[in-house]
């Protein structure tokens, strides 16, 4: 049987991080994709930082990653006492592209650096929190 | 080479007393500091002609962290300013002793109370260290309101604590250099073996290895002992003309250079070097302000809000090649009291107290000064000339260097 999902502090959405944290209602990873020099900027701006270009839009990646580095958390934060993975994953599609997330459906402890993940989407509310598995 | 910062000495030091839920408010301890610094700067609060504190009154990151802010203050010792600032962005909590120095350097203000106040024990009570920025406690739920800004990027992932994020920096210097936990333990216990020797320290009791690793984990690679203790306290410090020298009856420290820099992103997690962050760019910046080098330093107090913290900065400052502060502290020889480079002698944030980064420059001025007690670094007879001094972690770095004068 699985787990409940844990408590979860929820973002405050706006006209700039919508795309980000709904992304996942199609199952799909996005970051905004600059289409005039082809930046993938994050976390999310109005004008690309690479060559200051409007022309910024949502685009899918492949949803995997790599696991750049980790920590097995045991402090109760929030109250709950288990051990959870935070995963910090880079993305193959642009060098330093990375994402902080949680490392689930495994043991806490299968975490290491360079281990291969794929994205998996935990909803909350109007929320979808892009995690990673082992893949 | 003619820095601005050589206009500037730190002319006198205090710090109020320093302990675990004390239950004073952070005004309070700040008033004790701040007499006790400007007396012995030889000065009253009339000669007092600017403040400047880290990080202002309502400066984020959780209860019993920002202290009083500037007028607060400026108001209870009823001083006369030509400058005054407080502000938690910028090089780190030494951004306000730069700030301080640019102020006299600039002729706005001859004397310059600078200071920086904690009351996170009282106010976090037994409930031990809060993530930053939040205080959801057990059961979360309820009353929590959502996270925008850069914290949406950790916060929603449970990530809540910077000793999260720094642990991963941890854990891929471990990955890019074969950093060990036995090499990261040595931080912790040169701490507590120095905090020994320093009354005004929190935690005394001798520390072994056996007993850093019987100790809880906190987030891997992070145990408790990696991580600094939330206390209470207050330390200030007068920043005042150089030419006040003379008229201390007490050896002062001189700025000899600061190092402010962040050429990375500002980020904590898409920095481009997880195993250096800013402490990279300060630490460089810094010694392109002098010509002085990392092998005249006689003591270094390096932040170790978490044990590997102070690792980056050996490495950022040039103490050791990168990625080359394993071996360099391994055994702990090197960073003891008689040892090559003494680091945190009064025991770091780890054993001496979180006073949240001006412990740091409170104790190299007492080094420069020969007023170290019983763990005064001798130098072989010449003592202290040269301390190095930097605050910060990940996207926010500060660094100073010090000289002795008189």
């Amino acid at each position: 049987m699985s787990r409940p999902a844990p408590f979860r502090v929820q973002p405050a959405l706006d006209d700039d991080n919508r795309f980000f944290w709904t992304s996942g209602q199609d199952g799909r990873l996005r970051f905004l994709r600059c289409r005039s020099c082809g930046y993938y900027l994050h976390p999310p701006l109005p004008r690309c930082p690479a060559c200051g270009g409007r022309d910024v839009a949502p685009e899918a990646v492949s949803g995997r990653g790599e696991v750049f580095s980790f920590t097995v958390n045991h402090q109760p934060w929030d109250g709950d006492p288990d051990p959870y993975a935070i995963v910090l994953v880079a993305l193959p599609e642009q060098d330093r592209l990375r994402l902080t997330s949680n490392l689930v459906n495994c043991p806490p402890g299968e975490a290491r650096i360079g281990l291969p993940v794929r994205v998996v989407f935990e909803q909350h509310d109007q929320v979808w929190f892009p995690l990673f598995e082992p893949a | 080479m003619t820095g601005f910062e050589r206009r500037s000495i730190i002319s006198g030091i205090g710090q109020s007393a320093v302990g675990r839920r004390m239950g004073r408010s952070g005004l309070d301890l700040t008033i004790d500091a701040a007499l006790e610094a400007i007396a012995d700067a030889g000065l009253t609060t009339a000669d007092v002609d600017g403040i400047a504190t880290y990080p202002g009154a309502g400066g984020g990151a959780g209860a019993g962290f920002s202290g009083p802010g500037t007028p607060e203050v400026q108001d209870a010792l009823r001083l006369e300013v030509g400058w005054h600032t407080g502000g938690i962005e910028g090089a780190a909590q030494l951004a306000a002793v730069v700030n301080a120095v640019m102020a006299v350097g600039a002729g706005l203000a001859r004397h310059v109370l600078v200071y920086r106040t904690v009351t996170e024990s009282t106010e976090q009570g037994s409930g031990g260290r809060q993530g930053i920025g939040i205080g959801i406690g057990a059961g979360g739920g309820g009353g929590v309101p959502r996270m925008g800004g850069a914290m949406q990027w950790s916060i929603p992932f449970r990530a809540y604590s910077a000793a999260n994020w720094l642990a991963m920096n941890a854990h891929r210097h471990f990955h890019e250099y074969g950093t060990t936990p036995e090499q990261l333990a040595m931080i912790a216990l040169n701490g507590r073996r120095n905090a020994g020797l320093n009354p005004k320290a929190v935690y005394r009791d001798p520390m072994t290895l056996e007993d850093y690793f019987a100790s809880r984990m906190v987030t891997s690679p992070f145990r408790l002992y990696d991580c600094d203790a939330p206390v209470d306290g207050s330390t200030a410090l007068v920043v005042s003309s150089a030419e006040h020298a003379t008229a201390v009856d007490h050896p002062v420290a001189r700025v000899e250079a600061v190092g402010t820099a962040l050429r990375g992103r500002p980020s904590w997690d898409q920095f481009d070097d997880m195993t250096t962050m800013a402490a990279r760019d300060a630490g460089a910046q810094l010694w392109t302000r002098t010509d002085l080098g990392p092998a005249d330093v006689d003591v270094a107090e390096l932040y170790d809000g978490f044990s590997f913290l102070a690792m980056a900065w050996l490495e950022a400052l040039g103490f050791c090649g990168k990625g080359e502060s394993g071996p360099f502290v391994e055994g702990g020889h090197r960073i003891a009291l008689d040892g090559e480079l003494p680091l945190n002698t009064h025991g770091g944030q780890l054993s001496a107290g979180r006073l949240h980064g001006f412990g740091f420059i409170h104790e190299a001025c007492l080094q420069l000064r020969g007023e170290a007690g019983d763990r005064q670094v001798d130098r072989g007879g010449r003592g202290v000339e040269v301390a190095a001094v930097a605050n910060g972690g990940g996207p926010v770095a500060g660094a100073l260097l010090l000289t002795r004068e008189g």
